[in-house]
């Protein structure tokens, strides 16, 4: 029983459509899987290439994807900093093609200052609703 | 209980959670990524002709006066093969067709040019998708309307369907 199981798994990861098929084939670029030679500005880089989102695979940072536009990212990414870049500039650089979007770090305006705000908020508002319980019995 | 309202709390923010999973259920979801370049200029490049027998396309191509429709597109790509009607009827209304396949082999595209047609004036080769990531676009199929100065104008993210020919002609024609 438990050989057919296997046998039946075994036979599911066979059939399972090459996804590659779908994406086209071309050179990845250079840099996407090649770490820079500096590694003060191969950890600047990586810092940068965790913080910006996917635009394939939405749910991933570029530096986690295997899609070819997350490698297409990364490469434009080492490229910029080995240009001498400021991860900052790099970071602006993708928001201005795909909004705000694209980054992982929120900027501190409109929504995104709501959500940095939220956990001051619920501090403030927890410490009003339990204010009675600090009072002194009298 | 000298405040009776309070009573009523526990029923306000659960009819506001049950609010939010309504809106969530109600509103369709917007999955597309936008381009941020619309409005802005054309980022500059120049391609490679995607296969024999076509001209390949740089940004100078898109800026001479003339507005134009520039189409995203890969020969691997299913709702490619889908717009590709729509795209000819385009055409024959009098828009003019730039192209730039992602991912793509010269053999590939002239197969998929052979089988669908093709509208295309020229038809530039983005095999690392390196002008993909400076158009901020972000799949296939996507169409832009390119204005005469090489301003992008418009995103049109996911094949063209019967029912947005009008308006990419229209919206074309406002471009001048």
């Amino acid at each position: 029983m438990r050989r057919l199981v296997y046998l039946a798994c075994a036979l599911l990861m066979i059939a399972q459509p090459r996804l590659s098929l779908a994406q086209g084939s071309g050179p990845t670029p250079e840099l996407a899987n090649r770490q820079l030679a500096d590694p003060a500005k191969e950890k600047a880089a990586s810092q940068v290439m965790h913080a910006l989102r996917c635009i394939q695979c939405q749910g991933q940072s570029i530096a986690d994807s295997d899609a070819p536009m997350a490698a297409t990212m990364r490469a434009e990414v080492r490229q910029q900093i080995a240009d001498g870049k400021k991860p900052d500039a790099i970071r602006q650089w993708m928001i201005e093609r795909y909004g705000e979007w694209v980054s992982f770090e929120p900027d501190m305006k409109g929504s995104g200052l709501l959500l940095w705000a939220a956990p001051l908020l619920l501090l403030l508002l927890a410490l009003f609703m339990a204010r009675g319980l600090f009072r002194r019995k009298s | 209980m000298n405040r009776p309202w309070l009573l009523w709390l526990p029923l306000a923010v659960v009819a506001f959670i049950g609010g939010l999973a309504i809106y969530g259920l109600v509103v369709p979801k917007d999955d597309m990524v936008h381009s941020a370049m619309v409005g802005r200029k054309l980022p500059e490049f120049s391609l490679p002709p995607a296969t024999e027998g076509v001209e390949g396309l740089s940004s100078r191509d898109l800026a001479d006066g003339k507005p134009r429709l520039l189409n995203i597109f890969a020969s691997w790509c299913i709702p490619c093969k889908a717009e590709a009607p729509y795209l000819e009827a385009l055409k024959k209304s009098g828009a003019e067709i730039d192209a730039i396949a992602i991912r793509d082999k010269p053999e590939d595209v002239a197969a998929f040019l052979s089988e669908f047609g093709n509208p295309f004036r020229r038809i530039g080769s983005d095999s690392e998708m390196g002008v993909q990531l400076k158009l901020g676009s972000s799949g296939v199929p996507e169409t832009y309307i390119i204005g005469g100065d090489g301003t992008i104008l418009y995103q049109h993210i996911g094949d063209i369907r019967a029912e947005h020919v009008p308006m990419l002609l229209e919206k074309l024609q406002e471009a001048g």
